[in-house]
């Protein structure tokens, strides 16, 4: 039999099955795919370098703007860098406040990928549902915060706003709406024939190489990981609450690691979010939410810190990481976001290899890509007028000198 | 001479009518999947827009397309999907062409739109569209099987019941097969109801069918070099075919017309049919695209092939089975 010609499908950087830019370059023999390669770094907009020139406080308000979904897990990871930092206490109440955001947005995250993933199956009466019950999320935290997108809530030291005993009731009728709605979400996305005949078994990912390429979040977790940053190292009010990482087995089958475990893991997530945000509201202490209402007060303690501190914080799609040296200026010496995403994109070559065609848009969703997380340097010569791609080794070497120049 | 003249001017009127009602029945479908999704849905008259606004633009053929057979793809769909219309009965109305070609070469007919947008895809040159050209291929030849099986154990019997000339599509709109089959053979005929409903969406693409365009895999897959007047050529034919071939299911299957119920001859029982069979058209269109559409998603395409000829073809087979059983029990052979 003659051999077959490999055949190269590029997909992206646009691409209607993505949503923001990235090239993935597919090389198929008739519909399998036997090898994937994908070239991140396909939009720049220098956050970081922005944020050299402006004070922490302002940072804050940068951070909301780095990706368009997580509205406070950027800002929250950074907020608790420059704490650390600073020595501020948050108080109580704010840790509350800041657990119950976070969680909303995990629910409505998840849920926007839920209308996305049926999307990319072709499945739209599925994604239509799913956004139209996302909007209930996005009113409570339009009641909580006063925006829908950049929420803009987070400060360094607590939180601007206070959530109210009135507020209360339409945020645990939200959630109540919820519980009534879960069952029936879970039925259409877990129990229909299409969606698992399609997503059992394609994208898979070993716990071994969820663990050896270092996977955050909901994939690590759908491939039997138990890492979760809430339960692991407590922050804000997750100390105070009975938790435990979501693995497939939430749904009663075993971990295997595809895609359909991917869908299980984020749909009881949805359903952990509720818990924890009633059990917040339930136990929210008194007091303020503020460690200092004076935003002069906060950056003269800014000013006076000096050190480095990593801010953590579990994103919907997972670990956020945000590294942060002071040394008693205006602004940051560094600022370093690594977002769940730079984690869990590179298994897209592992876990795309051996698919076929028509499940490459499911399973590149199924890791909840957000490119624009990832996308935040360029390097242009604009004498030259062309942009640079660093090898792994010059990026090293670059970073060395980078860290002998703050030594000294 | 006679047949030519109405060939040339039933060619026009029906491709007149075929075009506006197979546009107001997409804007039915898209209205309808749009109250079902919970959304308002675009005017009922929006696919006319549509088309309208694509012959208005710039034709673009690619670079390494071949030009001619690029722009030739899109008139022969459109012709191809017209020339159906042809042979197939319109209510009380005879076809116009029915004494030249039976059901045999209806399928035949049915084939050239999708045959025409493989060629277009792969004359595209792009690798999206050659992608898509290899699954259009494969689900065509996939559906013919249950659609050849349906058109096969209908007329068997109707030959079995001593009707003469089973094929032809006058016999077929006269004669209805439940009319002359017992109990198996309704069941047989229930059967093939439920695999043309199956057939219809795949021969039309649509979802779950739809992986040859499949938006979110292959950016509209073989249609996706397609702009302007080619695209809009195909938005016509895809209308045109989605007519031919709930017709076609309806006079395999559903063929009764209302005006021997009424009493009414003439004129008036020509129009009383036609608006029914109008109705039915619509009926069976949202019944196996718009509702299908709606409540799916995508299969791949070896779930497509392994449906058709597995379990369709399965059933099909069935069906034959049950039609000699039911033949065999009512002593017709």
């Amino acid at each position: 039999m003659a051999k077959k010609a490999p055949y190269i499908v590029p997909v992206g950087p646009i691409h209607p099955a993505l949503k923001e830019p990235v090239h993935i370059e597919l090389t198929v023999v008739g519909e399998e795919v036997i090898s994937a390669d994908f070239t991140p770094g396909q939009t720049h907009r220098g956050i970081e370098w922005m944020g050299l020139s402006r004070n922490p406080v302002q940072i804050v308000h940068l951070t909301d703007r780095i990706c368009g979904i997580c509205g406070v897990t950027h800002s929250l990871a950074f907020a608790r860098a420059v704490e650390q930092i600073a020595d501020i206490t948050v108080p109580e109440r704010a840790d509350y406040v800041r657990t119950i955001i976070a969680e909303f947005e995990r629910i409505q995250s998840h849920l926007l990928w839920a209308g996305v993933a049926a999307h990319e199956l072709g499945f739209d009466t599925l994604f239509y549902l799913a956004w139209r019950v996302r909007e209930e999320a996005m009113d409570a935290i339009e009641l909580i915060t006063g925006n829908r997108v950049n929420y803009d809530i987070i400060q360094i030291g607590g939180v601007r706003r206070d959530i109210t005993e009135d507020q209360h009731e339409q945020i645990l009728r939200c959630l109540n709406n919820y519980k009534d709605l879960f069952g029936k979400l879970k039925t259409l996305f877990l129990e229909d024939a299409v969606i698992s005949s399609r997503c059992k078994g394609t994208g898979l990912l070993s716990f071994e190489k969820a663990m050896a390429y270092s996977t955050v979040g909901p994939t690590a977790r759908a491939s039997g990981c138990t890492a979760d940053l809430r339960v692991d190292y407590p922050y804000a009010a997750y100390g105070d609450l009975d938790l435990k990482p979501i693995l497939p087995t939430a749904y009663g089958s075993e971990v295997n690691g595809d895609t359909y475990d991917r869908i299980v893991v984020r749909i009881f997530e949805i359903a952990q979010s509720i818990e924890i945000i009633e059990q917040c509201l339930a136990n929210m202490p008194a007091g303020p939410v503020l460690w200092e209402e004076k935003v002069a007060k906060i950056l003269a303690t800014c000013k006076k810190a000096e050190g480095e501190a990593v801010g953590r914080h579990e994103a919907p799609r997972g670990e956020c990481l945000h590294y942060v040296a002071m040394d008693r200026s205006d602004a940051p010496i560094a600022w370093k976001v690594k977002a769940s995403s730079y984690s869990n994109l590179h298994v897209w070559p592992l876990i795309l290899k051996g698919a076929q065609l028509a499940d490459i848009p499911i399973i590149v969703a199924s890791v909840d890509p957000c490119l624009s997380c990832t996308d935040r340097v360029a390097v242009t010569d604009a004498d030259a007028s062309r942009t640079k791609i660093f090898t792994k080794e010059e990026l090293t070497r670059l970073s060395y000198e980078k860290t002998r120049r703050m030594k000294q | 001479m006679n047949i030519i003249l109405a060939a040339v001017g039933g060619t026009i009127v029906l491709a007149i009518l075929a075009i506006v009602f197979g546009l107001i029945l997409s804007g039915v479908d898209r209205r309808i999947v749009a109250r079902m999704q919970a959304r308002i849905g675009p005017p009922l008259l929006q696919p006319f827009t549509d088309v309208r606004k694509l012959f208005a633009k710039q034709n673009i053929v690619p670079a390494n397309a071949i030009p001619w057979l690029f722009n030739a793809m899109p008139i022969i769909a459109l012709a191809s999907a017209i020339a159906i219309l042809m042979y197939l009965p319109f209510g009380s109305f005879a076809p116009i062409l029915g004494e030249l070609g039976d059901v045999i070469l209806v399928l035949y007919l049915l084939i050239i739109p999708s045959l025409a947008l493989v060629i277009g895809g792969f004359a595209s040159g792009s690798p999206y569209a050659t992608v898509g050209a290899q699954r259009e291929m494969v689900s065509m030849i996939a559906y013919e099987l249950p659609l050849a099986a349906a058109v096969i154990a209908i007329a068997w019997r109707l030959m079995a019941a001593g009707v003469a000339d089973p094929f032809s599509m006058l016999t077929l709109m006269q004669t209805s097969a439940w009319d002359v089959v017992g109990p198996l053979g309704i069941v047989a005929l229930l059967l093939l109801l439920v695999m043309l409903a199956w057939v219809t969406p795949g021969e039309l693409s649509k979802i779950p069918f739809d992986s040859p365009e499949a938006e979110t895999e292959l950016a509209g897959g073989i249609l996706v070099e397609y702009s302007g007047k080619n695209l809009g050529l195909f938005t016509l034919s895809q209308a045109v075919k989605t007519v031919a071939m709930a017709a076609f299911g309806i006079i395999l299957l559903l063929p009764w017309n209302l005006s021997p119920f009424l009493g009414l001859t003439g004129a008036a029982a020509g129009v009383v049919d036609l608006i029914f069979f109008v109705l039915k058209v619509i009926f069976v269109a949202v019944v196996s695209v718009t509702v299908v559409r709606t409540m799916m998603a995508r299969f791949r395409i070896t779930q497509v092939m392994g449906l058709y000829w597995l379990v369709l073809g399965g059933l099909g087979a069935v069906a034959i089975i049950l039609m000699m059983a039911d033949a065999y029990l009512l002593g017709v052979i």
